[in-house]
C-alpha cells in the first residue's frame, strides 16, 4: 500500500493537517502536499478511469506531464473539471471527486469497453455504426459521448465567481522554468545589468536537482538555490514569479505566461488567475526534461509509475508509492530511486535493467545497498487489477516468457529523458534527434526567428538535452549570459556530472511481445492507446506521423503526449522501418499545459465586456425609461415607453409627436470626423461619390462613400467649415471604420496628400431637434439667428443657444424643420435638459431609433444597413443624383462600370405597400416565375424595411425590385417566411410623405 | 476492398487484426494520367472521387504536397450548415449538406455526420432583421431554416446566458439538420474511395510546374518528375496563388490565418454548433466532449499555421460572456491553417486562361462543409465543362461585378 513514511518529506509541514476530502471520503494532509502526494498518503492509488476503456488509472507522474490523476475540483460556481492532482496544492477544505465512471469508480459500467477492447481498436469507430443510417445521431453517437468525456461539465447555470486579470510586462530576457539552470540563466543575465523576468510553474524552486541532489559550488543543490534566490531577490532589474507557467511563444517575442495566483489559497483575495503578456527581447526556456514510461503489457495498471514521480514522492513528501518497488529501466537515473527507497527503509526487490551490461556507478551503489540487479531482463507483463500485485521477469530480447515472478505494489519504470521542447517550437524551432540518448534536442541552427532573423528563443539545461549537473550549470550560464550580451568572464558554478553508463532504447518491452503482449502496452494511457494500435494504423497506411495521431488519438489526451509522444513515434517508425527523424514529431501547439478560459476572457465580463460608449445624456434616457439597443458599441434608445406603454404605442407616439410639434433626437453618436489640410477636398472628391471641393465654407452635402468594389459602405453629411477643414458626418456604427478607411488610403495610396483626420464623434453632443416647433423652441432658448434667412436649408452657423456653445446644423433626416445642434460635450447634458425645460409648451417629446427609421423611411431616405448590405451601389437606390459626373475618379467609379453594375436591369429602389395595407415581413423576397438551374424559387426583388407608419395609418415598405422604378403600379407576389403564402405589394414610389419637402423648407 | 463493418472487426479481432488492408495504396505516379488533381485535402479527393463515381474517370492522380488531409480539412472545426443568403451559395452548399447525411454510407467509412443543428445568434435588432431575411431566401432555396426566440435558443443550449448585461440574445437562426463531421474521417473515406477506383495518390510529392503547349496544360514537374495529364484541377487551399502562378496566371486571393482551440474533454453538455457573430466567436462540442472554439481571421496575410494570441483572446472573450459556464474550463491547444480570401467572400470554381486547367479555391473560413458539393459541382465542370452548381463561381465575375456576396449574413462566415 501507499502510506506517509514516519519522516521526510522535504516540502511537507508535517505540524500543520489539512482536511480534504476525495469522493466524499475526509481525509488529512499535511501543508505542502500537493492532491496527488494527499491521495497517495492515503492509499488512494485509483484516482479515475481512462477515456476509452474506463479503464482503472492512477498516478503515473508528480507534475504537469500527469495524464491520469484529473480530477473533479470543488463544486457548484467554482466546480472545475480535469484537474491535475499532481498541480494541485493541497489546502484546507478541498473537494475532490473522480472522473469518467458511473456509478462509482470501483464499479463502473463502463469498464464493460475493457472487456471489448479486442474489438476496439483503434479507429473500430470509422469502421462500424455505418448502418443503419440514422442510428448514428440518435444511439451510436449519443452513447459514445455519455462514455468519452473526461470531467464533469459545469452546470448550465454556474457563474464563475472569482475574478482574473491581464499583466503586461516588457523585458529583456524572460527565463522560463526555475531549477537550477533557469535560475543560473536569470542570475547571469541579471547580472549583466538585463531587466529580467523569472517564472516557474510549480511553487518552489530548484527543479529535479533538489530532489536527486548533488553539489553546486561546494553547496547542497538545495542550498545552492536558496542562496542563488537570496541573490536575484536583491537585484533590482530581476523579477521572480512562482506558479507561474511558461504557456506559449508567439511571433516576434511575444510570451504568455499563466500564473495561478490562488488556486492553492481559494480563500484569499483578488484574482484566481493572471495571464501574462509579456514582450521579451530574449527568453531562455529552461523547461528541464520529462521522464518517458516503458512499453510493456500492464504498464497502465495503478501503481506503476515513472521512477523519477516515486522518488520525488518520498523526498519531497515523505510518502511510499508502495511497500515492495521493482524498478524497470533502461537508463541509470532510475537507480536513483531505488536507492532512495531503499534509504528510506523501503523494500526493492529487484532493479529490472533492459541493458545487458546494466549501469555504472550507481548500480555499485545499488547493489552495496543489498538491491539484486537484473540486467539483460524486462517485465513482461504486470499483474493486478486496480492495483499492482507483482511482475513477471523476462529477457529483454526475447518474446515474454516468464523467468520469474516477484510480487510487488509498485512499479518504478524509466526509459530515459525528453527534453521539454515545446516552448522552443511553438514558433517554429527545429529539432535534431540525438541518437545516443534517444531523444529530441532543439537545433540551435534553425531557431524560432523574429522579425529581424535573428533567433529570440535560447534553450537551456536539461531541456537543451544536458543531462549531468555539471553540463545543465554550464549551459545555463552560457545561456543567461548571451541573451544578455554579457562579457563577464565568470565561471559557471562548478558541479560534477554523475558518472553514467548510456542509455539504450527500449520502445518496446520484451523487444519481441507478442500480440496479446502488444495490446495491453499502454503508450498514451488516458486515451488507450497501445502498441498495437500504432502498429495498426501503420499497417493501414496511416503512415504519417499525423495520420497515426490523429487516427489513434495518440498524444491528444489532455497532456497532449508528454508522455506517450516520443514512445508513440519510435513505434510507429519501428513499424514503418524508418529511422525516428524520418518520422518527426507532431506539432508543438500552445498552451504547455491547459489554460483557464477565465483567465483568457481577464477582466472584460459582464457589464465590461465591451465598454458601452455612452453620450452625454445616457443617463437621462436610462432615468426615462429607454428601451436600448445596440448599435455598434453604443446603446441607443429605441424608444421611451412610459408606464403601462407597449414599445409599439411608445413609437408610434414619438413619431405622430415629432410630426405634430417637437420631436428631440440625441443624435450624439452619429461619427464626427475632421478632415483638414490643403489637400482635404481633393481627398474627400476621392473618398466620395459627390464633389466635395466645391462645397462652400457654411454649407453642408448630403455624401455618399463606395469601397474599391464600387458598394455603398456609409453616407453622411458633410460641413465645410473653413478653406481647409470640413467635418464628415458617418453613421453611428459606421465611426471607427470609415475612419480607419481614411486613414488607410492616406497613409497607404495617398501619403503625399497634405490632410489629416481625427475622430471627434466623442467631443461633441449633438441633438436633433424636430418638428413644426423647432425653430420656435430654439428661439425660446434665445441667442444666434436660427431663421429660415440665417441658417437656410442645407446650412451651418457656430452661435450660441440659451448660453450654450453651439453649432447648428440645419439639416433632416425625417422630412420636418430640423435643426441638428453639436455642442461641447459636457455641455451635452445640461443642453438637453434646457431644450426639454423650453419645450415643455410644445409637448417636446424625446425620440429613438425606432421613430428615426420610421420617419425617414416615411420621406423614402435609405438607411445604411437597411437598404444597403455590401451589395447595392449608390445607382441601385436611385441616387445617382449624388455621383458627380464631373471628376474624373472616385472610390469605386471604375467598379460600378463594370458590365454587371452598369446593367441597367438591376434591382433597384422602390416604395412597396400591400393591397391590404398590412405590414410586409422584413426580409421577405418577391417571387419570381419558375426555378433556377438549381431548383430554387426564382425571384424579382426583396423588402428592404418594413414599417408601420402612424403618419399613413398603414403599412410602408422600401424594397428593391428588378427593374421597379419602371414598373410602378405593378403588384407583385411576395413570398412569407413559410414558403407558401403569398402577399401581393404594389410598387409606388419611396417618398411616402410631404414629397414636395413642405414641411422641412420652411 | 475489403468492405468495413461490425462484422469485419469482429473477424479480424480473432485474428489479431492482422488482415486489415491499407486504406488507400501507397501510389508511386504513373507516367500520365487523364485528370491530375493538385492537392489531397478534401475538396481534392472529392473531386477525384465524384470524377469516377459520377462520370466513370477513374485515370486519376491526386498530388499532395504533405500528408493527405494536412490542410485546413485537418484544422478546421467541422461546422457543416448551408443557411447561406445568396443563391448560389445556397446551392452548393445545400448540396454538400444533403451529402453528407450520406456520405458514411456511400463511402463505407463512418464520417460521423452528426446533424445536431446550427444556431446562428441574433444579438442587435440589424441582427435580426438579417437573419429574418435569410430565412427567407432560404425558404425560397429549399433549405430549412427558422427563425426562434430567446426562449426556444434556451432550450436548444441550455448553456447559453441568453440575457447578458452587453448583448443579449434577442433570437435565433436555427437550421435543425446542419451539424458537424470527423473532419479526418472526410479525406480518410473519399482517399479510401478513390484508391479503391483504381486512382493513385500520391503523398509528399510537390508541384513545382505546370507544363503547357500552345495555351494547353500538358502535365505538372513535381518533386517525383513529370506527369502528364490532359485536365489539370488545382485544389490547394491557402496557397492557390502559388500554384496558379506556376500555371502562369493570378488569382485574386488574400492568404490569411484563421485560428481555432479546444477545450480539455468533459461530459456531453451542448448539443449543436452555436455561432454568436456580434461578439464573434462560435462553439460546439466533439464527440470526445472538447468544446471546439473558432472566431475571425487574422487581421494580416502570411502563411505561417498560427496567428496572433488577441485573437483567441477576443474569441475566448465572447465565448465566456456567451456561456459563462466554461469560464472554468482549460484551453487545451490552439492552431491556426491558412485560407484563401476572395473580394467577395465566396470561392472560385472555374475555369482558367490556361485550357485543361481548372481552379478550385477561395473558401475563406468555410470549406469543410462544402466539401461534398464542391468535389460534385467541380467534378461535373471539369468533367462536361459546365455545372450548374459552379455556374455563379467563375473567375469572371470580378472582372464583370458579379459578386456573390455573404458579409451581410455572416460577420463569421462558417
Amino acid at each position: 500500500m501507499s502510506t506517509r513514511l514516519a519522516s521526510g518529506g522535504r516540502l511537507t509541514n508535517r505540524s500543520k493537517q489539512i482536511e480534504f476530502s476525495f469522493d466524499g471520503k475526509r481525509l488529512t494532509g499535511f501543508e505542502g502536499d500537493t492532491l496527488a502526494s494527499a491521495l497517495l498518503a492515503n492509499d488512494q492509488m485509483m484516482l479515475g478511469r481512462s477515456f476509452k476503456y474506463h479503464r482503472p488509472r492512477g498516478l503515473v507522474a508528480s507534475g504537469s506531464e500527469e495524464p491520469n490523476a484529473l480530477v473533479n475540483l470543488g463544486k457548484g460556481d467554482t466546480h472545475e473539471p480535469n484537474q491535475r492532482a499532481t498541480t494541485t496544492e493541497l489546502f484546507s477544505g478541498l473537494e475532490a471527486t473522480s472522473q469518467n465512471h458511473w456509478p462509482n469508480l470501483d464499479m463502473d459500467i463502463g469498464a464493460v469497453n475493457g472487456l471489448f477492447s479486442r474489438f476496439l481498436t483503434a479507429g473500430f469507430y470509422y469502421k462500424m455504426f455505418i448502418h443503419p443510417r440514422p442510428f448514428w445521431k440518435h444511439i451510436y453517437e449519443p452513447f459514445i459521448r455519455q462514455s468519452a468525456g473526461l470531467g464533469k461539465a459545469p452546470k448550465a447555470e454556474a457563474r464563475d465567481p472569482d475574478t482574473y486579470e491581464h499583466f503586461y510586462a516588457y523585458v529583456d530576457v524572460l527565463v522560463i522554468g526555475g531549477g537550477v539552470a533557469g535560475l543560473q540563466a536569470a542570475k547571469a543575465a541579471g547580472e549583466a545589468g538585463a531587466k529580467v523576468l523569472l517564472v516557474e510553474q510549480t511553487a518552489h524552486w530548484g527543479g529535479r536537482a533538489v530532489v536527486d541532489g548533488g553539489t553546486i559550488d561546494g553547496m547542497e543543490a538545495e542550498e545552492w538555490v536558496k542562496t542563488t534566490l537570496e541573490a536575484l531577490g536583491k537585484m533590482d532589474n530581476v523579477q521572480v514569479r512562482s506558479r507561474t507557467m511558461g504557456a506559449g511563444v508567439y511571433d516576434h517575442g511575444y510570451i504568455l505566461c499563466y500564473e495561478r495566483v490562488r488556486d492553492h489559497a481559494p480563500l484569499a483575495g483578488g484574482p484566481r488567475h493572471r495571464m501574462w503578456k509579456v514582450r521579451a527581447k530574449q527568453t531562455v526556456t529552461a523547461t528541464g526534461a520529462i521522464e518517458r514510461p516503458l512499453s510493456f503489457a500492464g504498464n497502465d495498471i495503478p501503481g506503476v509509475m515513472l521512477a523519477s514521480a516515486v522518488r520525488d514522492y518520498v523526498v519531497n513528501y515523505g510518502v511510499s508509492v508502495g511497500d515492495r518497488t521493482v524498478v524497470v529501466t533502461n537508463n541509470d537515473d532510475a537507480y536513483r530511486t531505488a536507492i532512495a527507497l531503499k534509504k528510506a527503509g523501503m523494500d526493492v526487490p529487484v532493479i529490472v535493467d533492459a541493458r545487458q551490461m546494466g549501469g555504472g556507478a550507481l548500480m555499485d551503489e545499488a547493489k552495496a545497498l543489498g538491491i539484486r540487479v537484473e540486467t539483460g531482463r524486462g517485465i513482461a507483463k504486470v499483474k493486478g487489477g486496480k492495483r499492482v500485485t507483482g511482475v513477471t521477469i523476462c529477457n529483454q530480447q526475447g518474446e515474454g516468457a516468464m523467468i520469474e515472478e516477484i510480487a510487488c505494489d509498485c512499479v518504478a519504470m524509466s526509459g530515459g529523458w525528453s527534453p521539454v521542447v515545446h516552448l522552443w517550437s511553438h514558433c517554429g524551432g527545429k529539432l535534431n534527434w540525438d541518437d545516443a540518448q534517444a531523444m529530441f534536442r532543439p537545433d540551435h541552427d534553425r531557431a524560432p526567428t523574429s522579425h529581424d532573423g535573428k533567433p529570440f528563443v535560447t534553450v537551456a539545461g536539461s531541456a537543451n538535452g544536458y543531462l549531468g549537473l555539471k553540463d545543465v550549470l554550464e549551459d545555463a550560464d552560457t545561456a543567461g549570459k548571451s541573451v544578455s550580451g554579457s562579457s563577464a568572464m565568470t565561471d559557471a558554478p562548478k558541479a560534477e556530472n554523475a558518472e553514467e553508463k548510456p542509455l539504450e532504447p527500449v520502445w518496446l518491452m520484451p523487444q519481441g511481445a507478442s500480440y496479446d503482449l502488444r495490446m495491453k502496452a499502454w503508450l498514451d494511457y488516458q486515451n488507450d492507446v497501445k502498441v498495437s494500435d500504432v502498429q495498426l494504423a501503420a499497417r493501414e497506411g496511416y503512415e504519417s506521423v499525423e495520420h497515426t495521431k490523429r487516427y489513434t488519438t495518440l498524444g491528444m489526451a489532455t497532456d497532449q503526449g508528454k508522455l506517450s509522444n516520443i514512445n508513440g513515434l519510435a513505434t510507429l517508425s519501428n513499424a514503418l522501418n524508418e529511422a525516428i527523424p524520418q518520422v518527426g514529431t507532431t506539432t508543438f501547439r500552445p498552451p504547455y499545459t491547459p489554460f483557464s478560459m477565465g483567465a483568457i476572457a481577464g477582466e472584460a465580463r459582464g457589464d465590461i465586456f465591451q465598454p458601452i460608449r455612452k453620450t452625454p445624456m445616457h443617463q437621462w434616457h436610462m432615468d426615462n425609461g429607454a428601451e436600448f439597443e445596440p448599435v455598434g458599441h453604443w446603446r441607443r434608445p429605441y424608444c421611451f415607453p412610459k408606464a403601462g406603454e407597449s414599445k409599439h404605442d411608445a413609437v408610434m407616439r414619438e413619431v405622430r409627436a415629432t410630426r405634430d410639434s417637437l420631436g428631440l433626437l440625441d443624435a450624439s453618436t452619429l461619427g464626427k470626423i475632421i478632415v483638414k489640410g490643403s489637400d482635404a477636398g481633393k481627398f474627400l472628391d476621392m473618398l466620395y461619390t459627390n464633389m466635395m471641393s466645391t462645397l462652400k465654407p457654411g454649407k453642408c452635402r448630403y455624401g455618399l462613400m463606395c469601397n474599391e468594389n464600387g458598394f455603398l459602405s456609409d453616407d453622411g453629411v458633410v460641413a465645410r467649415i473653413d478653406e481647409d477643414t470640413f467635418l464628415c458626418h458617418t453613421t453611428t456604427g459606421g465611426a471607427d471604420r470609415i475612419h480607419a478607411h481614411m486613414e488607410e488610403w492616406l497613409q497607404t495610396e495617398w501619403w503625399d496628400w497634405k490632410v489629416y483626420t481625427a475622430n471627434v464623434t466623442e467631443q461633441y453632443a449633438q441633438v436633433a431637434v424636430v418638428g413644426p416647433n423647432a425653430r420656435k423652441v430654439l428661439e425660446k432658448l434665445g441667442g444666434m439667428d436660427v431663421s429660415k434667412e440665417a441658417i437656410a436649408f442645407m446650412e451651418w452657423k457656430d452661435g450660441t443657444l440659451g448660453g450654450y456653445n453651439a453649432r447648428v446644423y440645419r439639416i433632416s433626416f425625417s422630412g420636418e424643420l430640423s435643426y441638428e445642434i453639436a455642442v461641447p460635450a459636457n455641455q451635452g447634458r445640461d443642453f438637453w435638459d434646457a431644450l426639454l425645460e423650453a419645450g415643455a409648451e410644445f409637448n417636446v417629446t424625446p425620440y429613438g431609433t425606432e421613430a428615426l427609421h420610421i420617419m425617414r423611411a416615411e420621406k423614402g431616405f435609405i438607411m445604411i444597413g437597411d437598404e444597403t448590405d455590401g451589395t447595392i451601389i449608390p445607382q441601385d437606390l436611385g441616387l445617382h443624383w449624388a455621383i458627380s459626373k464631373k471628376k474624373e475618379d472616385y472610390l469605386g467609379k471604375r467598379a460600378q462600370e463594370r458590365l454587371h453594375m452598369a446593367d441597367p436591369n438591376r434591382w433597384q429602389l422602390v416604395g412597396l405597400e400591400t393591397l391590404d395595407g398590412s405590414v410586409l415581413p422584413d426580409g421577405a423576397y418577391a417571387v419570381g416565375e419558375g426555378y433556377n438551374a438549381n431548383k430554387q424559387r426564382n425571384t424579382q426583388g426583396r423588402v428592404t424595411s418594413t414599417y408601420y407608419s402612424p403618419t399613413l395609418n398603414k403599412g410602408i415598405a422600401m424594397g428593391i425590385v428588378h427593374n421597379g422604378p419602371n414598373r410602378m403600379g405593378e403588384d407583385i407576389p411576395f413570398m412569407a417566411v413559410d414558403g407558401e403564402t403569398i402577399i401581393r405589394a404594389k410598387i409606388v414610389n419611396p417618398v411616402f410623405f410631404d414629397p414636395e419637402g413642405a414641411k422641412q423648407n420652411v | 476492398m475489403k468492405r468495413y463493418s461490425a462484422f469485419a472487426i469482429a473477424r479480424e479481432a480473432l485474428k489479431g487484426h492482422t488482415g486489415w488492408e491499407r486504406a488507400w495504396r501507397n501510389a508511386q505516379p504513373k507516367k500520365r494520367y487523364d485528370v491530375i488533381i493538385v492537392g489531397a485535402g478534401g475538396h481534392g479527393l472529392a473531386t477525384a472521387y465524384y470524377l469516377g463515381k459520377n462520370f466513370g474517370i477513374t485515370n486519376v492522380a491526386v498530388i499532395e504536397k504533405g500528408w493527405l488531409g494536412g490542410g485546413n480539412t485537418g484544422r478546421n472545426t467541422t461546422i457543416i450548415r448551408s443557411n447561406y443568403l445568396q443563391d448560389p451559395s445556397a446551392a452548393i452548399y445545400e448540396k454538400a449538406r444533403s451529402l453528407y447525411e450520406t456520405m458514411s454510407q456511400d463511402l463505407n467509412f463512418n464520417v460521423m455526420f452528426s446533424p445536431r443543428g446550427v444556431l446562428m445568434l441574433a444579438q442587435t435588432e440589424h441582427e435580426v432583421r438579417g437573419y429574418q431575411r435569410t430565412a427567407h431566401a432560404n425558404a425560397l432555396q429549399g433549405v430549412t431554416t427558422e427563425f426562434v426566440s430567446p426562449e426556444r435558443v434556451k432550450e436548444i443550449v441550455p448553456i447559453i446566458n441568453i440575457d447578458g448585461p452587453r448583448y443579449p440574445v434577442l433570437g435565433g437562426l436555427w437550421q435543425a439538420r446542419a451539424g458537424t463531421a470527423r473532419h479526418d474521417a472526410v479525406a480518410w473515406g473519399y482517399a479510401r474511395a478513390c484508391s479503391d477506383m483504381g486512382m493513385d495518390i500520391i503523398q509528399k510529392c510537390e508541384v513545382t510546374g505546370v507544363t503547357r503547349e500552345n495555351g494547353k496544360v500538358t502535365g505538372v514537374e513535381t518533386t517525383k518528375g513529370h506527369i502528364g495529364c490532359d485536365k489539370l484541377g488545382i485544389v490547394v487551399a491557402g496557397h492557390s496563388g502559388q500554384v496558379a502562378e506556376l500555371a502562369g496566371f493570378r488569382l485574386p486571393i488574400e492568404a490569411v490565418p484563421l485560428q481555432a482551440l479546444v477545450s480539455e474533454p468533459i461530459k456531453p453538455c451542448m448539443d449543436c454548433v452555436v455561432m454568436a457573430n456580434t461578439v464573434h466567436g462560435y462553439m460546439s462540442q466533439s464527440d470526445k466532449g472538447e468544446m471546439v472554439i473558432g472566431g475571425g481571421t487574422d487581421g494580416y496575410n502570411g502563411f505561417t499555421q498560427r496567428g496572433s494570441f488577441h485573437h483567441v483572446e477576443e474569441t475566448v472573450r465572447a465565448l465566456v460572456e456567451t456561456f459563462p459556464m466554461i469560464s472554468r474550463l482549460k484551453m487545451l491547444r490552439q492552431w491556426g491553417g491558412i485560407v484563401d480570401m476572395t473580394g467577395d467572400r465566396s470561392p472560385i470554381l472555374s475555369k482558367t486562361p490556361v485550357e485543361g486547367v481548372f481552379i478550385n479555391c477561395g473558401w475563406g473560413t468555410g470549406g469543410f462543409k462544402a466539401i461534398p458539393g464542391s468535389g460534385w459541382g467541380f467534378a461535373e465542370l471539369m468533367a462536361t465543362g459546365h455545372s450548374p452548381l459552379t455556374a455563379d463561381f467563375g473567375l469572371n465575375r470580378f472582372r464583370e461585378g458579379r459578386f456573390i456576396d455573404e458579409s451581410v449574413a455572416a460577420g463569421v462566415a462558417h
